[in-house]
């Protein structure tokens, strides 16, 4: 039966409705960037964001620019245009600079987006690169003011001597516009590479991390941050653990964490003290002897932390796995989702070919029961956490038709190769998909592919 | 504009309406700026019918545009026909009152709340009313957080029935579901208590302020502290224990630092807003906490206040407080771990001797400010010291200066040269409370040698601070002690301390009168013109200049006019055009 598929051990058919418990499948919905075989470096997307409501997604790619898709209305005689984004805006966010002090180039690829909450008819985001957190408005214009003194209709120039009335200019309506306009530009804080920004609940303040420290800034204020973490040791040789990730709480706006190269996530508490240097919490899973090895810390660290929405959990993704961890306990994780086990035994080549070091994210959907969060070969896999069923989707080119179901993959793990299943050692690991998204409230994925943009949406059965 | 050819005088103002919309956002803005003259030109008629339409869409704008317009608008009720017709200007600042910047929208906060004041009562409740109405029940927060500026305005002037609407508004604000709104609440509580009766502060605002103060967000409980000590500058004495103090003895030991922070901060305030006995019961220990709190900034803050504090205090039990239960805190305080307190402290404590007397002084706060003249942080060394005076009106200085010598000497050779600067500032100050004698023995070495420092910055204040001492110590003084040396930096062999020379000459020469000037400091001078370096030659011309007013005329004519005509055909093209300049200065040509 089309739409069912076998799981791992799988004892018989089972539905694959992952997210919401509701029982439908992931079909295809649009695919935005270039069709060419050959990539352009500046193409490739490295990151994805739903604005709060929805209503817009926006991508940051490696050429600095942003490009915002705006949900399409639906109307009762096209239906099913429910999961369809348009091209709403495009901007150049960022360009590549030179810094000349320490002669490093500093490059123009968007870190992160971040989305604020709505605060009047604009919508604002916040874009980095390497270095500078840049605040943008998106706002609409509808309207121009027609009527010169001192030119006429056609441009022509008036005699200024033969003005004999003043004319006040008048607003008339005009085709849609959309404007990005930078507003605020938060440079010279970080000495290394910003990882994350993530705007507070208080809706004034946000932080940003670099590998060693995290920054805490008022949105109005730019020429003033303070520093909340700083992990650098006074001697850089005694260095031994950076700063990967960091999040603001969803509801309390003094609490944030951040994730290290260790593994281990700490809670701070901006309450206690103006400098988090100590954590609250200390979020740790001891290490299993026996799986011991060379790459064990490579692969143990995080490389991205999200809050649930509900701010009872938080979800961190190491190289193998995602963990769901309840804030209320911190010797291990609650849950814990293999996301491709199958490359355990191929870690020495992935530590050649550097793709050990890749980050990928990790998303929640709109009610906390899924979370998805992608792999090789343009692969991306999804846990729904109240049936502990899985799946791994492929976002390709050769299901992109409209409203096509996508077909679940499988990997096959040693023994012999069932039929449909696809052999480990033929995984392209030049496709990865490090950055998704979920609608915040429905059944609406973007997931990136290199330069491509794949939006799925559910199919009610 | 009578008299005037109409298309000639209409030009201008032409100019003015078509930049309103140029391209280039500095027009924009000129135009913006005379928007009064564009009124006024067009008339109230046209003003009203077509020039405010148009303003109130143009909110796309960027934000100095903005700000401009709606700093304008409060201005222009006369240019719309007077009062009668001031509401027409409601409109594009309502607009205004919703962007996003919020500098903008203050600023149309405040315009609106301006011309609330001329509007009539009747046009409050037809236009006014309901324009704040509007903003606070508007979608987006922006427009909520404008309205909160306005109830205090147009309350003290409406209907009872209306200000029970305006009450409930304000009741449902407090309660917003966004942050930014309940803090714009916040900080407009205390104004709004000011305009409320009694009755209503006691039964709404207390329970709102209550609320406030226990958000769940600490930078809305903060702003609870502020309106606070207008609370209770508005409560009669009886109702602040069971009204006010249970809420701010809750903010003083709030789990977030900075709500404690602004307890500190505001004390001075509170305390005076509480008076006497709540201070003596409550505010005293609370006090003690926060200059023993666990986060640094907190005591840094408090630190602050503690000079203040003890002014304020009731006079009858003052010393008493005082000698224990503030010393003891401060005394932990003069060895805080952190820097940040120590130099809060440092630029505070001194002025606790003249509350406390002599006696108390000598016992119990000179041992403190010893230990902090000798402190590891020049900061704290220095704001002891630029707080000397306090000191020397009790004790007289003298009990401090076996110590002072060192820190001042150690400052003198900091390594930051900033540091030393700051030292220097201080020293005409210091020059006049020890003494010339102390001075001569001790601190003369020091002011010579910063004129070779090798910061010029440093050289440049240390010019500046010989002339101070010689306004101080008289020129017979100068004669003796620091001319020669001056005088004697003229051979030496590096061209910058020669220039030194020339400056010092230049700052002393009026101070020290014609006679010096002209026997000692002139012959040097004019030596000094033949100097290879050309900067110092053309610095020759530019003392010259500024000596040659105190000296006598004959000297002008015989020796600096020959020497500056010389320099005039230098070679080198600076000190030809300084010559020029002094020639033609001292009217020598």
């Amino acid at each position: 039966m089309a739409g069912k598929l076998l799981l791992k051990g799988g004892k018989g058919p089972t539905s694959l409705g992952v997210a919401g418990g509701n029982d439908f499948q992931w079909c295809f919905s649009q695919v935005k960037g270039a069709i060419d075989e050959d990539v352009a470096d500046a193409d490739i997307i490295s990151t994805v964001e739903f604005n709060y409501s929805g209503e817009l997604l926006a991508t940051g790619d490696k050429g600095g620019r942003v490009v915002i898709f705006q949900h399409e209305q639906e109307s009762k005689n096209r239906p099913h245009l429910r999961g369809e984004y348009n091209v709403y805006s495009t901007f150049q966010s960022h360009e590549p600079e030179f810094d000349y002090l320490k002669s490093l180039e500093i490059e123009e690829k968007i870190n992160k987006i971040r989305w604020l909450p709505q605060q009047n008819a604009a919508h604002f985001l916040l874009s980095t690169n390497d270095k500078t957190i840049k605040l943008w408005k998106i706002s609409e214009r509808d309207k121009r003011a027609e009527g010169y003194n001192l030119k006429d209709e056609d441009g022509r120039l008036r005699d200024p001597f033969r003005i004999t009335s003043l004319r006040v200019p008048v607003l008339m309506p005009m085709d849609l516009m959309v404007e990005a306009s930078p507003r605020r530009i938060f440079a010279n804080a970080h000495t290394y590479h910003i990882n994350s920004i993530s705007v507070n609940s208080d809706h004034e303040t946000y932080l940003s991390a670099d590998d060693l420290r995290i920054n805490l800034w008022h949105l109005e204020i730019t020429d003033r941050s303070f520093n909340i973490v700083d992990i650098k040791p006074a001697n850089m040789e005694e260095l031994t653990e950076v700063i990967t990730a960091a999040e603001c709480h969803p509801h309390q706006c003094n609490v944030f964490v951040y994730s290290s190269s260790k593994g281990t996530i700490r809670l701070c508490d901006m309450r206690s003290a103006a400098l988090c240097d100590r954590h609250s919490k200390f979020f740790e899973e001891p290490e299993d002897p026996s799986s011991r090895s060379f790459f064990s810390e490579i692969i143990s660290s995080i490389s991205d932390v999200k809050f649930s929405h509900s701010g009872r959990y938080m979800m961190t993704r190491d190289y193998l796995s995602v963990k769901v961890w309840d804030l209320n306990m911190e010797n291990r994780p609650v849950e814990t989702y293999q996301v491709h086990e199958y490359l355990r035994s191929k870690l020495c080549s992935l530590y050649e070919n550097d793709c050990i070091f890749d980050k990928f994210e990790c998303c929640w959907n709109g009610s906390d029961s899924a979370i998805m969060t992608g792999s090789y070969n343009n692969f991306f896999r999804m846990f729904d956490r109240n049936t502990r069923r899985d799946i791994t989707l492929e976002a390709s080119r050769e299901s992109s038709k409209p409203r096509a179901t996508l077909k679940p993959r499988k990997v096959s793990t040693g023994g012999k190769r069932k039929k449909d299943e696809i052999s480990v050692d033929s995984l392209d690991f030049n496709k990865k998909i490090l950055h998704t998204a979920w609608h915040p409230k429905d059944n609406v994925i973007a997931v990136a592919a290199t330069n491509n943009l794949y939006i799925f949406q559910d199919k009610i059965n | 504009m009578a008299g005037a050819d109409g298309d000639d005088s209409l030009y201008p103002i032409a100019v003015l309406i078509d930049e309103l919309r140029n391209e280039d956002v500095q027009l924009r803005l000129n135009s913006i700026k005379k928007l009064s003259t564009i009124a006024l030109a067009l008339g109230v008629e046209r003003t009203r019918t077509e020039l405010l339409p148009f303003l109130t869409d143009t909110i796309y704008d960027e934000d100095e545009v903005l700000l401009a317009l709606a700093e304008q608008l409060g201005n222009f009720t006369m240019l719309v026909g007077g009062p009668e017709y001031v509401h027409c200007l409601l409109p594009p600042l309502e607009s205004l009152a919703t962007v996003e910047e919020t500098v903008v929208r203050d600023k149309a906060v405040e315009s609106l709340r301006k011309i609330s004041q001329e509007h009539s009562p009747v046009d409050l409740e037809v236009h006014f009313e309901p324009l704040v109405k509007r903003l606070a029940s508007g979608d987006w927060f922006t427009s909520r957080t404008s309205a909160c500026g306005l109830f205090s305005v147009c309350y003290p002037r409406v209907s009872s029935t209306v200000k029970a609407e305006i009450r409930q508004h304000f009741r449902t604000l407090c309660a917003d579901d966004t942050p930014m709104v309940r803090r714009a609440a916040a900080s407009k509580l205390g104004e709004f208590s000011k305009v409320l009766e009694l009755d209503y502060l006691k039964s709404d605002i207390i329970s709102l302020f209550t609320a406030l103060a226990s958000d769940e967000q600490d930078s809305v409980r903060l702003l609870a502290v502020e309106a606070c000590v207008s609370i209770a500058t508005l409560l009669p004495q009886e109702d602040l224990e069971t009204l006010v103090m249970p809420t701010l003895r809750q903010a003083a030991e709030d789990k977030s630092w900075r709500v404690r922070y602004m307890v500190a901060d505001k004390f001075s305030e509170l305390q005076k807003a509480v008076g006497p006995e709540i201070t003596k019961n409550d505010l005293v220990p609370a006090f003690q906490n926060l200059l023993k709190d666990c986060e640094a900034e907190v005591r840094a803050a408090a630190a602050n206040k503690v000079k203040e504090f003890c002014e304020n205090l009731p006079e009858d039990s003052r010393e008493q407080i005082i000698m224990t239960h503030i010393l003891p805190c401060v005394k932990e305080l003069v060895s805080d771990t952190n820097q940040h307190v120590k130099s809060a402290l440092a630029s505070v404590i001194m002025g606790l001797s003249t509350i406390l007397g002599k006696d108390n002084t000598i016992e119990h706060l000179l041992p403190l400010f010893l230990a902090q003249l000798k402190d590891e942080c020049p900061e704290v060394r220095l704001n002891i010291i630029s707080n000397l005076d306090c000191v020397n009106e009790v004790i007289g200085i003298r009990q401090l200066s076996q110590s002072l010598l060192p820190a001042i000497v150690e400052l003198a050779e900091d390594a930051k040269w900033r540091v030393r600067l700051a030292i220097i500032e201080y020293m005409p100050l210091l020059a006049g409370q020890l003494g010339v004698e102390f001075f001569d023995e001790k601190l003369n070495t020091l002011c010579m040698a910063w004129l070779i420092d090798h910061v010029y910055a440093i050289r440049e204040a240390a010019t500046c601070n010989l002339m101070k001492l010689v306004e101080k110590f008289g020129a017979e003084w100068a004669q003796n002690t620091i001319v020669p040396k001056v005088l004697g930096m003229a051979n030496d062999p590096n061209y910058l301390h020669r220039m030194t020379t020339l400056f010092c000459i230049n700052a002393l020469s009026e101070a020290c009168g014609q006679d010096i000037t002209t026997k000692q400091m002139l012959p040097v001078v004019l030596k000094m013109s033949t100097d290879q370096v050309a900067n110092v030659r053309f610095n020759v011309a530019k003392s010259l200049q500024k000596i040659g007013p105190v000296l006598d005329s004959n000297a002008l004519q015989t020796e600096v006019k020959p020497v500056l005509e010389k320099l005039a055909t230098d070679t080198d093209m600076d000190v030809k055009y300084f010559a020029q300049e002094a020639i033609s200065v001292l009217a020598l040509a």
